[in-house]
């Protein structure tokens, strides 16, 4: 009987495989060139580091995959980690507190329940976390890292959306919301919808004006944040150091050269984000993002530290081209004409000795059909000899009767 | 057309409803122990009596296509698996019930701010414990803990848990059984709960519209779970609980008579532990034991957990725990005799099979597609299906008359009996013995070597074993 595959779940094919790897190199040799070190943190975790205020939303927990362990007569409940961030908060507490500026990167897949089957529940991120002191600077460094990756990656235009989650938490507060009513307006702003800020009843006349220009205009300089403080009006003033913090990093950004675009509406995020946050697009499809989140490390158990991170989306591998006119690595099968025992310890040895040059090498099991080769290469005894025979696998040029040292030269006379 | 009706306390005012309704049941009452009673006025259709809560997974799965259930137990099953395959079709406007956020009257806890500021852990006990997850998520509780419990929810707090989550008809009920509501989560009526796919492709018209005949006038509550604080403060004392006493867990329901008996010929006396039981805490008469009346099926785990030091439950009971945990902290200390059954793996007489191996041939020739196991023991259940390489396979948690599940909704069930009887009545027969289980005296590993328990531990061990040889 055929046992389907898990709902929810998805295969990589060997293409998808070659595209995932491609990211995965590209992120990873990135980030060690720019001094991020590379961690892997548990699959499992204990769910209560997700469930503290600040990390992750109840609607995001009501989606976890959470379960009793082996021991979990204590009610103790584990998770599979549903996201990179928090783990890499927790392993930064656990191991680098005496670090001032910890630069870490990761490859990890994280799991969340979705209800249709349609999309999977597991997802791969490649993520960059820049704990320390580091603001704004810090920001654009993640910035420019991650823009670095998608260019090496070769994906296509990439811009890059400015939003700030600061900003919306005090709007918030400063449009007279309850505590209740601020956290589950800032969860549906947090999900994508910036639009309900704009339906909040009982505010005035200047506010409502200052909330359209906020939410409509998308800033392509950090003038355009300037202009925003010179209309903010007097109930919204605790607003403006936010609208500062954002303006610093868009400055940097000016002063590098980088172009970006700052679309306030754009306030996808975690819970964990307390400041600015970013978003990767290209041709309108995201392909990560990331934010400041100062108050996590304290929240696992760290001293008052600031952080930001990003990350980026590796099951977008749809977007990753991988070069076809690039010539891949020459492949041979190699058969063996002489007895099975005397046949499978040559076969071994001189399959060695072409991988070292470079070559693939798969040895004939008696029913590979020989089309994706390059080369056919047969060997058989003659006398005390064992001499092998060449064949285009193309053309169907054959080289008969050559010695070990005559094949290696012809091999790499007729390269490909 | 199937339709799932509730047994339980919500049975008889079901019973009168669909008396109204015009169902003309034959044999569904207050007191009816039918399983698959027949209406009158729709004779194709068939009725199970299930346990009210096994109707919410029987309808998400397709097994029914109607069913009246209470609101809580909907929840409690859409709390934990978001499933748009029930749909709730008609609050039915009786049966009502709430569920609150209790602690005891001797807890520091006197509000739901008191929960939040908890530092460590906040244990909680329920038989909701999808609910208790979910209230525990939107509290935003730092660090929480869940307890299932079969029952007894009420004896647990305040040493041995820090809230309890229980269903009740009001505040008075909750206060009745010893408890301070802080809050109110939950409210609701029984409903009419459908299966999605039913719903778009069959015609149920017929069969839906007398519910919308009789009380068309109900009042649709708001069922989602919120927190509506109620003010306790004046009600609570203030208590200290020895921490140095071994706790010993005695059983309600089933056992409890095996029990009473056990414990007046080994010349244990318990005041208070009779039946009906007047309260949950009764009084031993030897020293530095207290004592509490709590589900067995619970103890295994709460022994494991170190709230009672022992426990006298049933060996089925400590199996299934340690098939689910095998390193738990509980073990059997002796073996009491009393209440002996035999654990089973049970089929439908229709079922050609005659052992496991006959139902394994069976599965591969192809007859049965995916095994559905349904069994209060869940974790025996796994274990049984695993050692036995009965894949594919589904357990089906079950809460009670599983014997009710063969044939239409389980082929197989893993129950306890005692002469095969009730088996036998059901028109079911037994494939394989698992094991013999008799009650049993347990104990926390820990507390048997905590220096200041282990003397009275032991004193209470040698009790038991004297009780043994005099009985």
């Amino acid at each position: 009987m055929k046992i389907p595959r898990c709902k929810g779940a998805s295969d990589l094919m060997p293409q998808d495989m070659l595209r995932f790897r491609r990211i995965e190199e590209v992120f990873r040799t990135s980030c060690l060139a720019w001094g991020y070190k590379e961690i892997r943190t548990p699959t499992l975790e204990y769910l209560h580091l997700f469930t503290s205020a600040g990390t992750l939303t109840p609607e995001m927990l009501s989606r976890v995959y959470t379960f009793l362990d082996w021991d979990g007569w204590s009610g103790e409940r584990v998770v599979l980690r549903p996201d990179g961030t928090i783990p890499a908060a927790r392993f930064y507490v656990e191991n680098m507190l005496d670090v001032p500026v910890a630069r870490l990167c990761y490859v990890e897949n994280m799991f969340s329940f979705e209800g249709t089957g349609q999309k999977s529940r597991e997802r791969w991120q490649c993520g960059a976390e820049l704990i320390g002191g580091t603001e704004p600077k810090g920001d654009a460094e993640l910035i420019m890292l991650a823009l670095e990756i998608l260019n090496k990656l070769s994906i296509g235009p990439v811009s890059v959306k400015l939003s700030h989650v600061g900003l919306f938490k005090t709007l918030l507060k400063e449009m007279g919301l309850d505590e209740e009513e601020q956290s589950q307006r800032l969860k549906e702003i947090l999900s994508g919808d910036t639009s309900i800020l704009s339906n909040i009843e009982g505010q005035s006349p200047g506010v409502k004006r200052f909330l359209n220009l906020l939410l409509d205009l998308q800033g392509t300089s950090s003038g355009f944040l300037e202009n925003l403080k010179s209309v903010l009006p007097k109930k919204l003033k605790p607003v403006k150091h936010c609208i500062d913090d954002l303006s610093q990093i868009a400055e940097l950004l000016d002063s590098i050269g980088q172009d970006y675009e700052i679309d306030l509406a754009s306030g996808e995020g975690f819970e964990y984000y307390t400041g600015m946050i970013f978003q990767l697009y290209s041709m309108g499809k995201a392909l990560g993002h990331g934010g400041r989140y100062d108050e996590l490390i304290p929240l696992v158990g760290g001293n008052n530290v600031p952080a930001s991170g990003f990350a980026l989306f590796a099951n977008r591998i749809d977007l990753v081209r991988i070069d076809e006119a690039k010539p891949g690595p020459v492949k041979i099968l190699l058969t063996s004409r002489v007895g099975q025992e005397e046949g499978m310890k040559y076969s071994f040895e001189i399959a060695g000795v072409l991988r070292t040059e470079g070559y693939v090498v798969q040895i004939d099991l008696g029913k590979d059909s020989g089309t994706e080769y390059h080369w056919l290469v047969s060997f058989e005894r003659k006398g005390k000899q064992i001499l092998f025979s060449l064949t285009d696998a193309t053309t169907g040029e054959d080289q008969p009767e050559l010695s070990r040292k005559q094949l290696l030269e012809a091999l790499k006379a007729g390269a490909k | 057309m199937k339709l799932a009706l509730p047994k339980g306390w919500i049975q008889g005012y079901t019973a009168a409803f669909l008396e109204r309704a015009g169902f003309e049941y034959l044999d569904y009452s207050e007191s009816s122990r039918s399983y698959r009673p027949k209406s009158k006025t729709f004779p194709d259709l068939f009725t199970k009596v299930l346990q009210e809560k096994d109707i919410a997974i029987q309808v998400a799965s397709g097994n029914y296509d109607l069913a009246i259930c209470g609101s809580d137990w909907t929840q409690e099953l859409l709390a934990k698996y978001h499933s748009d395959a029930i749909v709730k079709v008609r609050d039915l406007g009786y049966g009502q019930r709430e569920l609150y956020l209790s602690t005891s009257r001797f807890s520091g806890l006197h509000s739901v701010e008191d929960v939040k500021s908890v530092p460590g852990p906040v244990r909680i006990v329920s038989e909701y414990p999808n609910l208790a997850e979910a209230f525990a998520l939107k509290l935003r509780l730092p660090n929480f803990r869940i307890f299932p419990l079969w029952g007894a929810t009420d004896a647990y707090p305040p040493e041995h848990a820090d809230l309890a989550i229980v269903s009740a008809t009001s505040v008075e009920d909750i206060e009745e059984k010893g408890l301070i509501p802080i809050a109110r989560i939950l409210s609701g009526n029984a409903c009419l709960i459908a299966n999605r796919n039913s719903l778009e492709q069959k015609d149920m018209s017929s069969l839906m519209a007398p519910f919308y005949r009789t009380n068309p006038k109900v009042k649709e509550e708001e069922k989602e779970l919120t927190i509506s604080e109620i003010d306790s403060e004046d009600k609570f004392e203030f208590s200290l609980f020895p921490d140095d006493v071994v706790s010993l867990a005695l059983a309600d329901g089933h056992q409890q008579s095996h029990t009473i008996k056990f414990l007046k010929e080994a010349g244990l006396k318990v005041k208070g532990y009779r039946s009906p039981l007047p309260t949950r805490r009764p009084i031993p008469v030897f020293d530095g034991v207290s004592v509490k009346v709590v589900r067995p099926q619970d103890m295994p785990l709460q022994v494991a957990n170190g709230n009672f030091d022992l426990a006298i439950t049933g060996q089925d009971w400590l199996a299934d725990q340690l098939d689910r945990f095998p390193l738990s902290p509980v073990e059997e200390l002796v073996s009491l005799g009393f209440g002996r059954v035999r654990i089973v793996a049970v089929v439908h007489n229709d079922v050609p099979a005659e052992s496991t191996s006959a139902l394994k041939a069976l599965m591969r020739s192809g007859e049965i597609p995916v095994l559905r196991i349904a069994s209060e023991y869940t974790n025996i259940a796994d274990k049984y299906a695993r050692d036995n390489h009965l894949s594919p396979y589904k357990v089906i948690p079950s809460w009670g008359a599983t014997e009710a599940f063969l044939p239409e909704d389980a082929d197989v069930l893993i129950e306890n009996t005692e002469t095969g009887s009730t088996l036998r009545k059901n028109n079911l027969k037994i494939i394989e013995t698992l094991f013999e289980s008799t009650g049993c005296l347990i104990g926390n590993s820990n507390s048997l070597i905590d220096p200041a328990k282990k003397d009275r531990m032991e004193r209470m061990i040698a009790l038991f074993e004297k009780g043994l040889d005099q009985g």
